[in-house]
């Protein structure tokens, strides 16, 4: 940090290597079922045809990753038999030797260097002030929000995932975008849809976007669309390029007509509304409001108490949860609902693009659109609104405002992941860690225009220390801990949704209010 | 970012890497019947809590002094017996007397863990971000970055928080006898010093230098006059520390007898095991175990240990600075390391110490210094299945040094300080040179440790000789230690009588 600049960019290399240092020093923290997930894929794709793959079924963790994924892991399990021959045998159940942690460990370790490689194109696009004293540069914020990321440590160096080779695919399209070579952007994404579904959230800021400010060339002078513009050249090659991909990837299973099965493994839509623990989303106070109404209604004997099952008080704990006084909610509700909640979204910037930056204030909604009202949201998707709003963060004091409010809630709400005494100490750490350094460096760097949040955000955050007290320390030695186990993970995805809620509307808002000025110039 | 963020990022990244070494495996895991040091702590919580204090240091039906007796001075047996309390209130079987023997289980790694941490969290990390702010030069940044290279410390991390033990405790109470003596509040470092001694007899490696800085100080103010009113105050403090200290014991000169007994081992040998200094490297060449006299072998150690020392102390008694008693430290230490009786690999901690508060002045020296330490305890963490931690916190530990604090690119002068001695070797040597010479040194030296460090691992040493590997290990270290004595003293020895220098008392 104190160094001067040897080479430009080796304070970019320090960050790079601290974290890698950190991640490495995770290798024997604990790790959940999702490293046995891991572990099955590789030794379904390396011991198996392809077209076994998707009908695989030993063990219950069953391929559900789309095509390109699979060959990911098949090309891991060509250096992991160097390790352990015997992690790569399907029915080695639960198989967990050192070598295998070591390997499936560094795996997603080294994987990060496309998310490091990613950062440091995001990085490039920053706009700067030359000359400003390290710390204060908003690249190397930029850089540390990004490499340093608490739910990208947690998740895939402890619970483990392989979220950061993902997010540097995501990051590195985007960054694509911002140097106008919006044909590799769109090939990444292609790509990444390939390897994880998921992605599929955030693709109607994608095509809207390529159509509107790549298909079409230029816009009138007030920055709306300029119908006479549009070159078809543009929209084939654009579709060229996306259609090969899936192809590629879709092309081997569809040839043998397994395309039904593939989809049924990729959208098992028989989970029910919320995951096991609920995120911080709109469900989770739907949820609530309807337990609230019904111990109301009991009370005020409006309700007969033998119609409820008894299932409906251990939510949280089970997949289904019993509405018993609100409408229950189908999978087309919330597809219509996440639909709804991102149209105007797409239709400002298609109205006015506001150049990349448009675009990724778009991407960022339909992501916490479809976090606060998909169908069983996990709590680690809250990373994919969190990693891309860190870029609009360092560049506008609202958005560092709402990136503040929204990465602390949502990392929060990541702690019930790791639930072993072990991890107790690391988590708190790295998140006070994260949470400081973003405080301190964002205020710092807008520091010429007031405080960054208001009294209540403060008050709203500041809660977030009593709550995790309660639900950590004080409520393990209360009688309730043994009949009503779930209610910190409860008070946790409450308090965190509505933080996750402020930020959706505040970033809304900075969409719906955005001065059209501004988009004139950049969407040139 | 303001600064006090700066020191709360060292201070998270520091309490990280710890927690994140703890999750390794500890001493003698899984290996009965005597296990490790981590037991050893363990079975002291459980002495102190069941047995009156006059029976601690005594070999009773209960207390069988052959099973890791408590061989610490009082303030240890004390920290032991709180961690007892503790212990209890959690789950009484972690202290049962006898019966807890060798108790091994996930919850009670962690508790165990937990009371290193909170050790380091009380009184290690205040002292270290002290020094830093008040007693080191340089632009807020640099002293932050000094900081966060002492806090990680490779080779305290692995002994505290992977093999398991409570060096932070004693080191820390050095650094506070620094810390206070560095800004002219003797009495307060009189006491922390004396605690330290009391905590950990090793402590004694620093002790001479205490004292002729603090006689030094008084001789400096007058014997005749103020001098002798903070002389009388200073001797007051610590008798009156090691009075408390050792309370319990007073009563019966025989229990101080004993407990001293118990401090100073004699009989255990010149050295155990493999340790990397003068004794046991000789001991390849010529066997010097059997070939003297255990006493002759204790005169012997105590007169080369003896001079060793001297010219330092000397200097220092005479010029007494924080800088000449940082030097003094290191040079006392690690003559002690170095020649005297019975030395554990451990101790090198002890010259450690005041060598990572020479960071912000000697960086490249420092980092060299450190990473060799941490090196020569090498077969003692490969015992504990600490491979991992060891590699990753010693390249993060090199990498941090090279680029926060700029060790390779600086100027040889200023980097190595030699003074006029460096005047009389530009005869021989331009300054391009030994620049070039200093750093292609340091490099071989990494290459020739990080390739001891993979053959350890790798190869199975021969049927003939199989200590090849902690012996070659030792020997190494033990010639870079007799070096850096060599060069610490050669600095110290010619510091001239400079403005820089002055300017660093108090």
């Amino acid at each position: 940090m104190a160094a001067p600049m040897i080479a430009e960019w080796s304070w970019f290399v320090a960050l790079a290597f601290g974290v890698s240092f950190i991640k490495c020093l995770l290798i024997n923290a604990y790790h959940s079922t999702d490293f046995e997930v891991h572990r099955n894929w590789l030794a379904v794709t390396h011991s198996l045809p392809v077209s076994q793959w998707y009908y695989e079924s030993t063990s219950e963790w069953t391929l559900d990753y789309p095509p390109f994924f699979a060959w990911f892991e098949y090309g891991l399990s060509h250096v992991a038999k160097y390790f352990d021959k015997e992690m790569l045998v399907v029915q080695n159940l639960n198989y967990a030797s050192p070598a295998t942690v070591l390997f499936q460990r560094l795996s997603v370790i080294f994987t990060d260097l496309v998310f490091i490689y990613a950062v440091k194109e995001c990085c490039k696009c920053c706009r700067e002030d030359k000359g400003k004293d390290l710390l204060g540069k908003s690249s190397f914020i930029l850089a540390t929000l990004l490499l340093w990321n608490f739910g990208l440590l947690i998740v895939d160096h402890i619970h483990f995932q392989y979220n950061g080779f993902l997010f540097g695919v995501l990051l590195l399209s985007v960054a694509r975008h911002f140097q106008k070579r919006h044909l590799e952007g769109a090939l990444l994404f292609a790509v990444l849809l390939n390897l994880k579904h998921i992605y599929l959230y955030v693709s109607p800021a994608y095509g809207i976007f390529l159509l509107r400010c790549f298909c079409f060339t230029q816009n009138n002078a007030d920055g709306s669309l300029q119908w006479r513009s549009f070159s078809p050249l543009r929209l084939v090659a654009l579709g060229l390029i996306v259609l090969s991909t899936f192809a590629v990837s879709f092309g081997p299973f569809i040839v043998k007509g397994q395309l039904q099965q593939v989809i049924s493994r990729l959208f098992p839509f028989k989970r029910g509304l919320c995951h096991a623990y609920w995120a911080p989303n709109i469900w989770a106070l739907y949820n609530i409001a309807d337990k609230a109404l019904s111990i109301l209604g009991v009370k005020l004997k409006l309700l007969d108490m033998s119609k409820f099952s008894k299932a409906s008080m251990t939510g949280g704990l089970v997949q289904e949860f019993q509405h018993s006084v609100l409408p229950s909610v189908s999978p087309l509700i919330t597809l219509i609902c996440t639909l709804l909640s991102i149209l105007p979204a797409v239709f400002s910037i298609w109205r006015r693009p506001n150049g990349a930056r448009g675009f990724l204030r778009c991407m960022v909604i339909c992501a916490l659109g479809s976090f606060l009202f998909g169908w069983h949201v996990h709590e680690k998707a809250i990373l994919m609104a969190i990693l891309p709003l860190s870029l609009l963060a360092v560049e506008s004091k609202e958005d560092a405002r709402t990136f503040l409010i929204l990465s602390t809630t949502g990392h929060f709400s990541l702690f019930p992941l790791l639930f072993t005494a072990q991890e107790l100490p690391i988590k708190i750490l790295l998140m006070l860690l994260f949470t400081i350094f973003s405080f301190s460096s964002l205020t710092k760097l807008f520091s010429k225009s007031g405080p960054l949040l208001n009294s209540v955000e403060v008050a709203y955050l500041l809660g977030l220390v009593p709550l995790e007290l309660i639900c950590e320390f004080v409520y393990p030695l209360t009688s309730w801990q043994h009949t009503l186990p779930f209610i910190p993970l409860l008070l946790t995805s409450v308090y965190c949704a509505l933080g996750v809620l402020y930020s959706f509307i505040r970033l809304y808002l900075s969409v719906l209010t955005a001065p059209s000025t501004t988009g004139k110039a950049k969407s040139q | 970012m303001e600064n006090w963020s700066l020191v709360s990022v060292c201070v998270l990244l520091g309490l990280t890497t710890r927690w994140a070494v703890s999750f390794s495996s500890y001493s003698g895991a899984g290996k009965p019947p005597m296990f490790g040091d981590y037991e050893a702590q363990r079975h002291w919580q459980e002495v102190t809590y069941n047995l009156p204090v006059q029976e601690w240091y005594f070999n009773t039906t209960d207390n069988d002094l052959g099973y890791w007796g408590l061989d610490y001075p009082p303030l240890t047996a004390y920290h032991s017996l709180l961690c007892g309390h503790v212990a209890k209130l959690i789950n009484p079987a972690w202290v049962e007397l006898r019966t807890s023997r060798g108790f091994e289980s996930a919850a009670h790694k962690l508790f165990m863990r937990t009371t290193v941490l909170f050790a380091d969290i009380l009184i290690y990390f205040p002292a270290v971000i002290l020094y830093c702010i008040y007693l080191s030069d340089g632009s807020s940044k640099r002293k932050v970055a000094t900081a966060l290279c002492i806090l990680l410390y490779p080779g305290l991390i692995l002994i505290d928080y992977g093999h398991f033990q409570y060096n932070s405790v004693s080191l820390a109470l050095t650094l506070w006898g620094i810390v206070g003596l560095g800004l002219g509040w003797n009495l307060l470092g009189a006491l922390a010093f004396s605690l330290a001694l009391n905590y950990k007899q090793m402590e004694l490696y620093h002790s001479l230098p205490f004292f002729c800085f603090l006689l030094g100080k008084c001789i400096k103010q007058g014997l005749m006059g103020r001098g002798l009113l903070l002389l009388v105050k200073i001797s007051l403090t610590v008798l009156v520390t090691f009075a408390l200290c050792w309370w319990p014991f007073l009563s019966d000169p025989q229990l101080i007898l004993q407990v001293l007994h118990r401090l100073f081992p004699v009989d255990r040998g010149l050295f155990e095991d493999k340790v990397a200094n003068t004794w046991c490297s000789l001991n390849v060449l010529i066997k010097i175990k059997t070939l003297l006299s255990r006493d002759t072998q204790l005169l012997l150690s105590f007169a080369l240990t003896l001079l060793s020392i001297l010219p330092s102390s000397i200097k220092l008694l005479t010029k007494p600075t924080l800088w000449q008693f940082k030097l003094a430290l290191v040079n006392s230490s690690l003559a002690f390391f170095l020649f005297s009786f019975q030395v554990h690999e451990k101790s090198i901690l002890l010259p450690a110490l005041p060598v990572c508060l020479m960071m912000n002045e000697l960086p490249l020296m420092a980092v060299w210094f450190l990473l060799i330490s941490t090196f020569s305890m090498l077969p003692l963490l490969l015992k504990d299945g600490l491979l991992l931690p060891y590699t990753v916190t010693s390249l993060a530990f090199l990498y941090l040094g090279v680029y926060l604090l700029s060790a390779l690119d600086r100027s040889p002068e200023e980097e190595l300080r030699l003074g006029s001695c460096h005047k009389r070797m530009q005869n021989y040597l331009s300054k391009h040179n030994l620049s070039l010479l200093v750093k292609c040194s340091f490099t071989v030296s990494l290459v020739a440790m990080a390739g001891l460090s993979f053959t350890s691992v790798v190869l199975e040493p021969p049927a003939r000789l199989p200590d090849l590997f902690p012996v070659l290990v030792s020997v190494f270290s033990f010639l870079h230690f007799l070096a850096m004595l060599l060069y610490f003293n050669l600095v110290q020895l010619t510091e001239p009588s400079s403005k820089k220098s002055q300017k660093k008392t108090n």
